[in-house]
């Protein structure tokens, strides 16, 4: 009974909270992921793009609900969903003409692009504040939980309650079609592999006809679902606040270079360890521990290592120890 | 028969021109030329501009003087991209398959501006090639060294190119290797294709060679057939070693 409790107490603190966590970060990794293979520089806006598609999600979410229009047990931001991408994609291609298109041009170098991508996050992070305003906001609505914490208690009888949210469900099947979708993309058709192709060799690309400002165009769509994605998935299951979503880049980062950037299988391997790392080290395990040992052996402490304050802290050393061991990353991406 | 039709099927003409719109001319008053059926082979010293030469026919520098033609057609101010529309086939010395992906994703790669099927292409490269069948879902990457410029010549042929020109397509293998490398390119060479490459290893190229161009300083130097100059004094005490 005792392992039991055990099991469920992990499960519903730390499993089902990082799987969810993992997800939305895997899927915010393959966007940096593809825009480093792609367009060969590292995006620091890519936070604010999240921002920018789960603000424009959320307007709209309001919009429906106050016109009485939802999706019954499921979140309206879903319906919304589609609407945030396509404001985003406009938002990354207009970005990517005014701007980016005249440093590819100029056949900048890669760590110029990416001190303008930082001046676009500016702008971006500024837009979406002045929109939306720097504040909380939630948007999420249905169903709260799918298995809620008594159910669960009355059902099993045990002390341990789990509970499932209809947030973090939702973001593992959404996460799981995401991929499978993006992989089918990358592998299966011929835009797809004209991608790829572009991202081992640009010189023979060009020779075998393929034309590079459509690869960057689809390339860039690509992101802004991703990118708007993961931010409503991310803001469905937290909240959305637009300081968050430009701190996410971080363990977005991170995730990216632990799984070898450039790598998408690389990006989603990232986003489950940085996410798992995070959430076991900031959780609190003298309960698990509680019921595992002997009475004798109970910790006194909460056995939490480090408050959840430093929670960013996990993303730079696992970042560290990765670039020391294996620069590349696990599945041997670019050196950065 | 017109005028334009007894020139030969590929020529750069008096080709004068060097990298960038300022650098320092590399090629002199320089004219290579290629015709059906025929292996036109460019040799000559280290820095004569043999890979020059070449890729000035395919539009990688600009010509100051000179022209080059493709079948009749003036192709003097296409880019690459453009001349592979119209044609022409290159296999660069370097970094000429895409390695991270499969070797039938190589040859479908390289097949992209076609819109039409193309699998009888695909066949006919798997015939030539056969060891890029049973290798065709394997990482172009792994392969030897052989093997990839077996990749990048069949994704070149993909296009169903009227030239086909090769630049430095033995560079890096073992003789043996080299051997076959040579025996597939006369194969191609007698399909009707017309071949242009460029070698280091003068003596074999010159063998199988139906015309050779010997550059110096960026110039012609000697030209004919490839028995004619392995027979030349000058050219065996200059390049050949004697």
């Amino acid at each position: 009974m005792d392992i039991l409790n055990a099991i469920v107490a992990l499960s519903n603190f730390v499993l089902i909270p990082a799987i969810a966590y993992g997800s939305q970060l895997a899927i915010g990794a393959l966007g940096v992921t593809l825009i480093y293979d792609i367009l060969r520089f590292s995006n620091f806006a890519h936070g604010d793009t999240m921002a920018f598609g789960t603000m424009v999600t959320i307007l709209f979410t309001w919009l429906f609900q106050s016109m009485g229009i939802t999706l019954g047990p499921l979140p309206t931001a879903l319906l919304a969903l589609p609407l945030g991408i396509a404001a985003t994609g406009l938002l990354v291609l207009g970005t990517d003409r005014m701007v980016y298109r005249f440093y590819r041009r100029q056949k900048a170098a890669p760590v110029v692009f990416v001190i303008v991508s930082i001046g676009v996050m500016f702008i971006m992070n500024g837009l979406v504040r002045f929109i939306i305003g720097p504040g909380d906001q939630r948007f999420a609505d249905g169903a709260r939980f799918i298995i809620s914490a008594r159910d669960f208690k009355a059902w099993s009888g045990l002390n341990e309650g789990l509970a499932l949210k209809t947030s973090q469900a939702i973001t593992v099947v959404v996460a799981v079609m995401v991929v499978a979708a993006l992989f089918w993309f990358l592998n299966r058709t011929r835009t797809g592999k004209s991608m790829r192709a572009y991202s081992d060799n640009e010189d023979l690309a060009l020779l075998s006809g393929i034309n590079p400002e459509r690869v960057v165009l689809v390339t860039w769509l690509i992101v802004a679902a991703l990118a708007t994605v993961a931010g409503v998935l991310y803001g469905l299951d937290k909240s959305f606040k637009p300081f968050t979503y430009f701190q996410l880049l971080l363990p977005i980062f991170a995730s990216a270079i632990v799984g070898g950037l450039g790598s998408p299988l690389g990006a989603i391997a990232g986003g489950f360890v940085i996410a798992f790392s995070e959430v076991l080290v900031t959780y609190p395990l003298k309960k698990i521990l509680g019921y595992l040992l002997p009475e004798s052996l109970e910790p006194n402490g909460l056995v939490q290592l480090l408050s959840t304050d430093y929670k960013f802290a996990v993303s730079f050393v696992i970042l560290v120890i990765v670039l020391l061991f294996r620069p590349t990353g696990l599945f041997r991406g670019k050196s950065v | 028969m017109n005028a334009a039709s007894k020139e030969p099927f590929l020529i750069g003409r008096a080709m004068t021109g060097g990298y960038g719109k300022s650098g320092p001319d590399i090629l002199h008053n320089c004219t290579i030329a290629v015709d059906p059926g025929e292996i036109a082979v460019i040799v000559g010293p280290n820095g004569a501009g043999k890979s020059t030469a070449m890729k000035a026919l395919f539009g990688m520098l600009d010509l100051r003087q000179g022209a080059v033609h493709l079948d009749g057609v003036d192709i003097t101010h296409l880019s690459p991209q453009e001349r592979v529309v119209q044609g022409m086939g290159f296999v660069p010395q370097t970094h000429n398959i895409f390695t991270s992906m499969t070797v039938e994703e190589n040859l479908e790669m390289g097949a992209f501006i076609r819109r039409d099927d193309f699998s009888d292409t695909m066949a006919q490269v798997y015939d030539l090639f056969p060891i890029l069948k049973d290798k065709r879902h394997q990482a172009a990457g792994e392969l030897s060294g052989g093997q990839r410029q077996q990749v990048a010549v069949g994704r070149a042929l993909m296009t169903q190119p009227k030239v086909l020109m090769l630049d430095e397509p033995t560079a890096g293998v073992s003789p043996i290797v080299m051997d076959e490398l040579f025996d597939r390119i006369i194969e191609v060479a007698r399909t009707g294709l017309p071949v242009l490459m460029v070698e280091q290893n003068a003596r074999q190229a010159l063998a199988i060679a139906d015309k050779g161009y010997v550059l110096v300083m960026g110039a012609n130097a000697h030209t004919g057939t490839g028995k004619e100059l392995l027979a030349d004094p000058e050219v065996r005490q200059s390049f050949l070693g004697g």
